[in-house]
């Protein structure tokens, strides 16, 4: 009896540290791309504001924002008035599992859905310009706080598919994600010094890419570098990798904008 | 399309040397990237940069392949007096861009008392 008891409270106890066991880097050590960043990227980041070349996307996000439009003749801030009050934390919190759909939803799914539902409004695509500036409007109300992404109830299976994903050998160079982001961090990879690969600076501006850009953008670029098949825009297993990258970085201070090479 | 930030101190005294940054928005193509499509983009660069103050041209720049999307151009200027800043962009597109701001020079204070 008291072997069971022992036994039960053993196995309880594993399944409540599984989260706490299945990290790769402790909480303590993590640290965000900024750290693995080149002094001049980092400078251009944290200057000012001014200098950011984000900063069009900045004021354009907060125009977007106020912008009457759709058949139902609404502005986001009609129905949640300043962004920095209403918004504050939510890019902390997503992905998120949609209770009206079950979908687990990215913030950029959510803006949308948001858009089409609410505004009545013809939609952005993703990765539009106005997509991605409306985005970083909303993540900039969370800037500094921690991320905290829940992955109990339904978005449980999206968890672990992104975490299968994250592990998963893959493409013609048969690399996972974790190869290089959790056992080679901080370490060369030509010119670039190998990140602990974690969302928290998105939407980015991307020296390399001379324009904004979001997680899913940025995470099509690791599958086309590792030679793997590059998923249609909006897979599913975009949003799974996205969850269990969010979870994965759970503490670290949301930076945008966030400038990258 | 042609929108900038410009960034002048809060307070510009007569014989100030003064810094003036000037954020333009702009995708500064070189013609060697591709779109998320695979698509080549072509070229499409700022030509030429000016700044006029009342008229006279104070700066020009004349930008190439070479400069990051979003170009900062900074500059400083001599305050003499006040008057109309007004930069004006072209790029290969013959797209033209445009801005004005006032500048506000404070006399000199004469009221102060000079420095032991």
């Amino acid at each position: 009896m008291k072997s069971l008891l022992l036994w039960s409270l053993a196995m309880g106890l594993m399944w409540s540290n599984v989260s706490a066991q299945q990290r790769h880097i402790p909480l303590d050590q993590l640290q965000s791309g900024l750290a693995f960043s080149s002094p001049e990227v980092r400078g251009l980041q944290l200057d000012d504001d001014f200098a950011s070349p984000s900063a069009h996307a900045i004021d354009k996000g907060a125009q977007l924002w106020k912008q009457v439009t759709g058949s139902n003749n609404k502005s986001c801030a009609s129905c949640h008035g300043e962004a920095n009050d209403s918004m504050k934390g939510a890019a902390t919190r997503y992905p998120a599992i949609d209770k009206a759909t079950g979908k687990l939803f990215n913030l950029e799914d959510r803006i949308r859905n948001c858009r089409s539902k609410q505004q009545k409004a013809s939609n952005w695509p993703l990765e539009s310009d106005e997509l991605l500036a409306i985005t970083l409007h909303v993540t900039g109300a969370s800037k500094g706080m921690p991320i905290l992404v829940s992955i109990d109830g339904p978005a449980k299976k999206h968890f672990e598919a992104g975490q299968k994903l994250y592990m998963a050998r893959q493409g013609q160079m048969n690399l996972s994600c974790t190869q290089c982001h959790d056992q080679h961090y901080g370490q060369r990879l030509y010119n670039d010094k190998l990140s602990q690969g974690h969302p928290n600076g998105y939407p980015i501006f991307r020296l390399d890419w001379q324009y904004m850009a979001s997680l899913e953008r940025r995470l099509r670029f690791c599958y086309a570098s590792v030679k793997a098949e590059v998923p249609p825009w909006g897979h599913q297993d975009m949003r799974n990798l996205n969850l269990y990258l969010m979870w994965r970085a759970q503490g670290l201070p949301i930076e945008v904008p966030a400038v990258r090479k | 399309m042609s929108s900038a930030r410009l960034q002048l101190p809060p307070r510009i005294v007569e014989g100030d040397v003064f810094k003036l940054r000037l954020l333009v928005n702009h995708p500064m193509d070189s013609g060697f990237l591709r779109d998320i499509d695979g698509v080549l983009i072509k070229r499409n660069v700022i030509r030429q940069l000016s700044c006029t103050l009342n008229n006279q041209e104070v700066f020009r720049a004349e930008p190439t392949t070479g400069i990051a999307a979003n170009p900062l151009f900074e500059f400083y200027l001599r305050a003499v007096k006040s008057g109309e800043l007004y930069f004006r962009w072209v790029d290969d597109k013959a797209n033209i861009g445009e801005m004005r701001h006032p500048l506000v020079v404070q006399l000199a204070n004469s009221s102060s008392s000079p420095k032991p």
